[in-house]
């Protein structure tokens, strides 16, 4: 080695080992903090999975086709759902399906609970959104196994620390897309509003939120991909659903399986991406 | 006359450099020299403006002249660094430039409304609901917003679009929501932002005219902003001539025809034609400047000499003569009525067109014209040369 090199190599600076003592601090500290989030974020899942599964599959088909009618008005896409849940029951993948939406729905659930607030907030904070910005582009591209781990440290194996990577994941679409709604609001409706006497809080219900509905539902739809695309991981950390036969397939190299969950998922992927197009010719 | 909206030596300025700014307008700086110096972008600059309450204010300019920003001080949109606004709020006046945000939203709620020129509506909502917007905002009771919506909607003849969204209307067409939704408040003053320079011709000259006939009716305080010159001498009572955010004119459509102050309104104006604004009055020499033509109260209405009157005491005609040969007088609005023959003299009101004045004259063989006030008395004659020096502007 050439002595620059070993000069630049000789001293290593300990970022892993500060981040491991980040997180055992974490761990002796505030164990009990973490352990409620964790049993409490589980009890309520499971409770609502459990809740679903009592029903008969068909019917809870129906109801799920019933709300894709109400949302879009379309017999044909009701139609679809119906026919695309059946053959998921088919298969017989009924109940890892319904985890893995019920999983899908909360975390788009959070992350929109989180994401649009804090878009709202950066959109009238210049320096909040230059602030943000490194965060949002940390939270996207840090690859995701790297912080599987602290996660499952800090909440141990289950649906819940399924539930909060797939919101670390998945959050920064809601947030990207209200900023921009809302700062792409034309400035001549801004003003409409202000010159007839608007308080900020009405200027934001009245002109701002509407103008930036069709953007911020992009990102609710965005937001719904994102989490599906998290269930195999969420799987690796033990959440049940369809991401748990995908990985049995990978170790035991059992192409039919992957196969059937796959396609289990893809279907999902379409029926929430056609029911969440709300403000796209759909009900308003 | 009391004063709606008074404008005390208003700065504005755009940019962070504001103080370093100030100094340099009180140096009488132009828009270019601050721009270089201070980086800071002059809006506007000692602008001096009372209008009237009932009056229509034309502010006037070219494009980037800080006519836009100027109005748009009266409800705050621009913040001006410097000098006041003040508006009366509930009888007592109000600085707008510099009062708490409870007040400013009350004025803008109540006292100030806006017409804009790309009409801000918002397509999300019917026209109805844009036009209730401002009744929305300031808490009416839905009965009484729905109430006041529908009058609005008549006044302006859309009560069958009602339940149509904004984009489903032509462009003059939203312009009149624009317009029901800034009368929804009944706010006595109006901010119109060039609000028919986003239209085509025909139907801005339609809505320029249904604008006059409700302000015969409603009486509002308008201050309207407008590059056009054209449209500025017929709606207005009022013109101020801005330039590079000073103004540099303000005054009656006729004086600012007549006696342009500076070579910028002059160009402003040269492509006008006179005849649109002037009338009788703004041409005629007052009759102490007429000459003596003989005793008993006989003047010459020309210097040419060719005709005379005879003015008695009351100040009423007597007598006329034409080329020494005795002559009638009939009102210009006859001219048309009458085969040209025999001599005669046409009188006009002071508000006669100048166009009028000038057939009448040509009916005539170029014989001067009278002018008579409401009482017939005579207060003065239009000779073929003042028509010409008004129309020729020399």
């Amino acid at each position: 080695m050439d002595p620059v090199s070993a000069f630049i190599s000789g001293f290593k600076i300990p970022i892993g080992r500060w981040g491991k003592q980040f997180f055992d601090f974490l761990t002796t500290n505030f164990e009990w903090f973490f352990n409620s989030i964790a049993s409490g974020l589980a009890t309520a899942l499971e409770g609502i999975v459990d809740g679903l599964l009592w029903l008969p599959p068909i019917a809870l088909i129906l109801l799920i086709a019933a709300l894709a009618w109400y949302l879009q008005r379309s017999w044909k896409l009701a139609l679809g759902v119906t026919i695309g849940l059946l053959f998921i029951v088919n298969q017989g993948l009924w109940k890892e399906t319904v985890e893995t939406l019920v999983l899908v729905v909360a975390a788009a659930a959070c992350s929109m609970a989180i994401g649009v607030p804090i878009g709202i907030w950066a959109a009238h904070s210049e320096r909040g959104y230059r602030f943000l910005q490194p965060i949002l582009d940390l939270m996207q591209t840090m690859p995701t196994f790297v912080y599987l781990i602290p996660v499952l440290i800090l909440f141990g194996l289950g649906i819940a620390p399924g539930l909060i990577v797939t919101v670390i994941f998945a959050a920064p679409a809601p947030i990207r897309l209200t900023y921009l709604g809302i700062t792409s609001v034309p400035t001549p409706m801004i003003e409409a509003g202000e010159a007839f006497g608007a308080t900020r809080r009405q200027l934001l219900w009245k002109v701002e939120l509407p103008a930036a509905l069709p953007t911020i539902m992009a990102g609710l739809t965005q937001c719904i991909m994102l989490s599906l695309s998290m269930v195999v991981i969420a799987a690796l950390i033990g959440a049940n659903g369809l991401g748990k036969p995908v990985v049995r397939a990978l170790n035991s190299v059992n192409i039919p399986l992957g196969l059937e969950a796959g396609l289990a998922i893809v279907i999902l992927a379409i029926i929430l991406d056609r029911m969440s197009r709300i403000g796209n010719g759909g009900a308003k | 006359m009391n004063a709606a909206v008074d404008f005390k030596n208003v700065d504005i300025v755009f940019g962070a450099a504001q103080k370093e700014a100030l100094e340099l307008i009180d140096k009488g700086a132009t828009r270019a020299e601050i721009l270089e110096k201070t980086g800071a972008v002059l809006g506007c600059a000692e602008c001096n403006l009372t209008v009237n309450e009932g009056d229509i204010s034309v502010l006037m300019g070219l494009s980037g002249s800080g006519k836009s920003t100027l109005l748009r001080a009266v409800n705050r949109l621009n913040v001006p660094a410097r000098g006041s606004v003040m508006v009366t709020d509930d009888g007592r006046q109000v600085d707008v430039a510099s009062c708490d945000n409870a007040t400013l939203r009350h004025i803008r709620q109540t006292r100030v409304a806006m017409v804009f020129q790309q009409f801000g509506l918002l397509p999300w909502r019917t026209v109805e609901e844009n036009v209730g917007l401002g009744l929305e905002l300031s808490g009416v009771r839905e009965a009484e917003r729905k109430e006041r919506v529908r009058k609005q909607l008549a006044l302006v003849g859309l009560e069958q679009w009602a339940k149509k969204y904004a984009h489903e209307l032509s462009g003059g067409m939203q312009q009149r929501v624009g317009l029901a939704r800034a009368f929804a408040t009944e706010a006595p003053i109006l901010l119109m932002d060039e609000p028919f320079s986003a239209l085509d011709p025909l139907i801005r000259t339609k809505l320029q005219d249904e604008l006059l006939q409700l302000q015969e009716k409603l009486k509002k305080t308008i201050i309207f902003v407008s590059h056009d010159l054209e449209e500025a001498l017929k709606i207005g009572s009022h013109i101020s001539i801005m330039e590079g955010g000073r103004i540099v004119q303000t005054g009656a459509p006729e004086d600012i025809v007549l006696r342009p102050a500076n070579d910028y309104v002059r160009e402003f104006i040269s492509n006008v034609n006179p005849l649109s604004v002037l009338t009788a009055w703004n041409v005629m020499r007052d009759r102490r400047d007429l000459e003596h033509a003989g005793e008993d109260g006989w003047l010459w209405l020309d210097r040419r000499q060719t005709t005379r009157f005879k003015i008695d005491a009351d100040g009423l005609v007597a007598a006329a003569e034409r080329n020494g040969q005795p002559a009638i007088w009939l009102s210009c609005d006859e001219v048309e009525a009458l085969p040209p023959d025999a001599p005669r003299v046409f009188w006009a009101r002071p508000g006669t067109s100048l166009k009028t004045v000038m057939l009448a004259m040509h009916r005539s063989q170029t014989s001067p014209v009278a002018l008579f006030d409401e009482q017939s008395r005579f207060v003065g004659a239009i000779g073929i040369r003042d028509v010409l020096s008004a129309v020729l502007r020399r």
